[in-house]
């Protein structure tokens, strides 16, 4: 779609990021990098135990040591039960978590914190703190959760949002659409197969780390790594009962985030203690806290049946997701919801669906949001079952794709029927380049020259697989963002967003559709983002929304700008306002004659009727088209060792028009990254009493540069014609694609479906004995 | 216990505890460029030049420098101007957050001294110690070739 970006002049083009000067040359841009005056150095004591009353708890010595200036416990903090995920308000999440309780419901989990001049003193301290538990049985499983007489993880009467706490069930869905079981009678063919996924986390190189303090005001300053900075000051308000307004959150760089840091962890009691003693505090945690006790992937077990007649057009799909939240019920509802509403809409010919599943408490590490948010979960089975399907009916799984995959003009009742953790919004597909993604990807891996044919090298086979899949670009009817652009007598702007940059080129791009508009550089575009007190609301990075959602806000806003400019410039050029365009820090008339900018603003503010030139808008969208993908892969399998190796990753995506090739094409390859640790190596590992063995990043093994593929990205733009500058998003998609694609891979390889993730070597080769395929 | 070190071209002394590390010290004295990920030597994003070489400061006793050269991220710019490997990062896309920018640069700045064009292998090979999570190394692996290509000019023309 060249020729639709080449009437662009800002948008379409890899400009650097605005923030990329500070990042190379190491300035003190992130959360820990300010060193305040008396610091206090703040650790958090874990639990021991999986599950345990707190019956006794002497913080005596630990507060009478020299440089400790506080410990807080459940004994003289707020009790107010509140949910650490950040989402739109009210929150679908239930409010099951206290900021410390005498009850702990997981290794790792809050007993208490403690608060000293060094980090020394702080070890000695949590040393001294000494706690009698009452050790309770735990559930470790999500088949122990909801089993007669299980051990009930949540008793406390005053928790909400629970669906059935006697059974350690924090949500349930049950959608249905047609009659699967006559729609299953019906087919010709029918497939089923289930599929688990692992404890995996998201490991950003910065770790949760929160800064406080207190302003010259006495008001809270929370300096802190997060993806949501408005969740952040309305969550830590209610949690402390501090008035709003007394709360100032900013998020500076931030070294990533994934998901996890779509969590309040620390803020509260950074809070707290800044607030107890005045002295600004640090909380940041270790890489081992981090993999103890923040949050993971939500391990799924997933069934999917697919109906089919002969020529291969779906006639039932049903899935069934069992969701293990862990701990807390953090995302419980929502990623379990996703998890069909961000799947089955894909085959939407099927005039039979049923989506049900249930999300279940664990005395486990706690589930949270994470890229990919379910659907990575979902299409696993989902493309595993289709790929079966093909076999049956003795079709290419590119051609079942392509006979099933909705398309433009089209929609699905799920999208209506599943939302986010309620009734979803009715939508119609507007953009889908899927054929020419599914196209251009088959013809670079070279698909109908090299699969089937278990090609061999010395010990290793070859194999393709492939799949395709769709997410979403934020949340319909519940999201929004806002936008403030005001003008500066040089010409230049200050564009102010609540919109949460946390690595992916958010403030870039935001700037670009800014500058696109409103005809000058991206230079000329000075942003401001997330800072609870000086820009306008945002509810933050996640779900895919900021290209879309911010971005629309963003476009409005400077067309609001854009307007004033031209009411201003209009007596300058004696034409009317209404056939005036912006050009090059220009504005010009139809005669040719121009102002600049620099002359429009002096006039609006010095000279003329003077104002200030500048708007609000925001944007709440009412869909949220998704983007598509096809991914293709070649995988080698070592049938000695069961060793999988990716010989080539390709992934063709339609993100609609890419407002930054460069950043949207590494979006693109850090989710598959992620997506083949994901597939290959990423696991926490649990003790039969459920503690994490392997919390280190030595030991959970995510990819570095020597496992990465050859992987081609390759932008399929189309036009959304509800996204700003025909955007959608891509922030998710990507991580969802390794899983089946590689599944599909091995089994092209080697005959043998794995149904488990991580493929590691040892499930590899058991699953190859099993079919008997090696000696 | 007294040390003297040189950072980034300014010498000066500096009293440490004696188990005290090298990336603390570097991060108390305000060198932010220095960055934790892990604390033990896993993810590289603390790596700094000592004398020269590439090492990560989080497993290097401040004690064991003392009389040492340090160099980190923000010691190869100079005033606007940057290093070409900066250059090459920014110019490929190589950074998102950029938290572990400072080290993954520093990395490819001992390589390119050790290697100057090395292959895609030897670039993954010698990376591999940098972990990233959010960039796929793509766009990094091509920032290394390309700051190799404009250093490989610049000799030419010394």
């Amino acid at each position: 779609m060249t020729e639709r970006t080449r009437d662009f002049v800002t948008v379409g083009k890899s400009c650097r990021k605005v923030d990329g000067f500070a990042l190379v040359t190491g300035k003190p841009e992130f959360v820990a990098d300010l060193n305040l005056p008396e610091t206090l150095h703040v650790r958090i004591l874990g639990s021991p135990h999986a599950h345990a009353r707190i019956t006794s708890i002497d913080t005596a010595e630990a507060e009478a040591m020299d440089g400790v200036a506080c410990v807080l416990t459940h004994e003289n903090t707020p009790g107010t039960r509140h949910t650490t995920a950040g989402q739109g308000y009210p929150e679908p999440s239930p409010y099951d978590t206290r900021m410390f309780e005498d009850k702990v419901r997981f290794i790792g989990d809050r007993v208490a914190a403690v608060a000293a001049d060094t980090p020394e003193i702080e070890e000695a301290a949590l040393a001294a703190i000494r706690v009698e538990y009452e050790p309770l049985p735990a559930v470790l499983s999500i088949d122990e959760a909801r089993a007669d007489g299980a051990p009930i993880i949540h008793d406390e009467p005053d928790s909400t949002g629970i669906y059935d706490t006697t059974r350690n069930i924090v949500a349930d869905v049950d959608i249905d659409i047609g009659d699967v079981s006559e729609g299953f009678d019906a087919s010709d063919v029918v497939v089923e197969t289930t599929c688990e996924t692992q404890y995996a986390q998201h490991t950003p190189i910065e770790t949760h780390v929160v800064l406080s303090y207190l302003d010259s005001a006495g008001r809270l300053v929370l300096r802190t790594s997060t993806q949501v900075p408005f969740h952040v000051r309305r969550i830590v308000a209610q949690t402390l009962g501090l008035p709003m307004h007394r709360i100032h959150v900013i998020k500076p760089r931030i070294g990533g985030g994934f998901g996890t840091k779509q969590e309040i962890l620390l803020e509260d009691i950074a809070g707290l203690v800044s607030l107890r003693t005045g002295r600004p505090a640090l909380v940041w945690l270790s890489r081992k806290e981090e993999f103890v006790a923040s949050r993971t992937r939500h391990p799924m077990r997933v069934r999917v049946k697919l109906g089919a007649m002969n020529d291969g057009r779906l006639h039932a799909i049903e899935m069934e997701a069992t969701s293990n939240t862990g701990a807390y019920g953090s995302h419980g509802l929502t990623v379990l919801a996703n998890t069909g509403s961000k799947t089955l809409p894909l085959y939407n010919k099927a005039p039979n669906a049923h989506f049900y599943g249930q999300a279940v408490y664990t005395n486990l590490p706690v589930g949270g949001a994470y890229r990919g948010y379910g659907a990575t979960q979902g299409y696993f089975p989902l493309e595993t079952a289709m790929d079966e399907l093909a076999e049956q009916l003795g079709m290419d799984p590119v051609e079942l794709r392509q006979r099933n995959h909705i398309r433009v003009g089209e929609t699905s009742p799920i999208f209506q029927k599943l939302g986010e953790g309620r009734e979803g919004v009715s939508q119609t597909i507007k953009s889908c380049e899927l054929p020419r993604c599914i196209e251009i990807g088959a013809e670079r891996i070279g698909w109908a020259r090299k699969r089937g044919k278990k090609l061999r090298v010395g010990e290793w086979v070859h194999g393709l697989g492939m799949s395709v899949m769709m997410q979403g670009s934020g949340i319909p009817e519940i999201d929004m963002g806002a936008a403030t652009i005001k003008m500066n007598e040089d010409g230049s702007f200050n564009l102010l967003i609540g919109a949460t940059d946390l690595g992916t080129g958010s403030d870039t791009i935001l700037a670009q559709i800014a500058a696109e508009v409103l005809g000058v550089p991206v230079t000329k575009m000075l942003v401001v983002s997330s800072d609870t007190d000086i820009t306008p609301f945002d509810v933050g990075a996640y779900a895919s929304s900021t290209t879309y959602v911010s971005g629309m806000a963003v476009q409005r806003a400077a067309e609001a700008v854009r307007d004033q400019i031209f009411t201003v410039a209009a007596p300058m050029l004696d034409a009317s306002a209404d056939d005036l365009v912006l050009q090059e820090e220009s504005v010009v008339a139809p005669s040719g004659k121009r102002v600049s900018l620099t002359q429009v603003c002096q006039r609006a503010m010095y000279e003329s009727d003077q104002f200030q030139i500048g708007a609000t808008a925001s944007c709440v969208p009412t869909e949220s088209p998704p983007p598509f993908l096809a991914n293709f892969a070649e995988v080698a399998v070592n049938v000695e060792t069961g060793k999988v190796r990716v010989v080539r990753y390709v992934a063709a995506i339609d993100c609609g028009v890419a407002i930054n090739p460069q950043l949207a094409e590494g979006q693109m390859e850090g989710a598959i990254v992620n997506g083949i640790g994901y597939a290959l190596t990423e696991e926490m590992i649990l003790s039969s009493k459920g503690r994490v063995r392997n919390p280190s990043l030595f030991d959970y093994k995510i990819p570095s540069m020597l496992d990465v593929p050859p992987l081609d990205v390759i932008l399929v733009e189309s036009y959304e014609p509800t996204g700003p500058m025909g955007a959608k998003s891509v922030g998710e998609i990507g991580i969802n694609g390794p899983i089946p694609t590689l599944a599909n891979a091995i089994y092209d390889a080697v005959g043998v479906r794995l149904k488990r993730t991580p493929f590691t070597p040892e499930r590899v080769l058991a699953a190859m004995r099993e079919a008997g395929r090696v000696a | 216990m007294t040390i003297t070190l040189t950072i980034n071209g300014h010498q000066g002394t500096y009293e440490i505890d004696p188990g005290e590390k090298l990336l603390d010290l570097l991060r108390r004295e305000g060198h932010m460029g220095v960055k934790k990920g892990c604390g033990a030597g896993d993810c590289g994003a603390c790596a700094i030049l000592l004398d020269g070489r590439a090492v990560n400061s989080c497993l290097i006793f401040a004690a064991k420098t003392d009389g040492c050269d340090v160099v980190t991220a923000e010691g190869l710019a100079n005033g606007e101007t940057l290093h070409p490997v900066q250059e090459a990062f920014l110019d490929e896309g190589a950074v998102q957050c950029g938290y572990c920018t400072p080290g993954m640069i520093i990395s490819t700045v001992d390589l390119l001294r050790r290697n100057p064009d090395p292959t895609e292998e030897e670039i993954r090979e010698g990376l591999s110690g940098n972990l990233c999570r959010c960039t796929g190394y793509v766009k990094q692996i091509r920032a290394v070739q390309r700051a190799a290509e404009v250093m490989k000019g610049g000799d030419r023309n010394d």
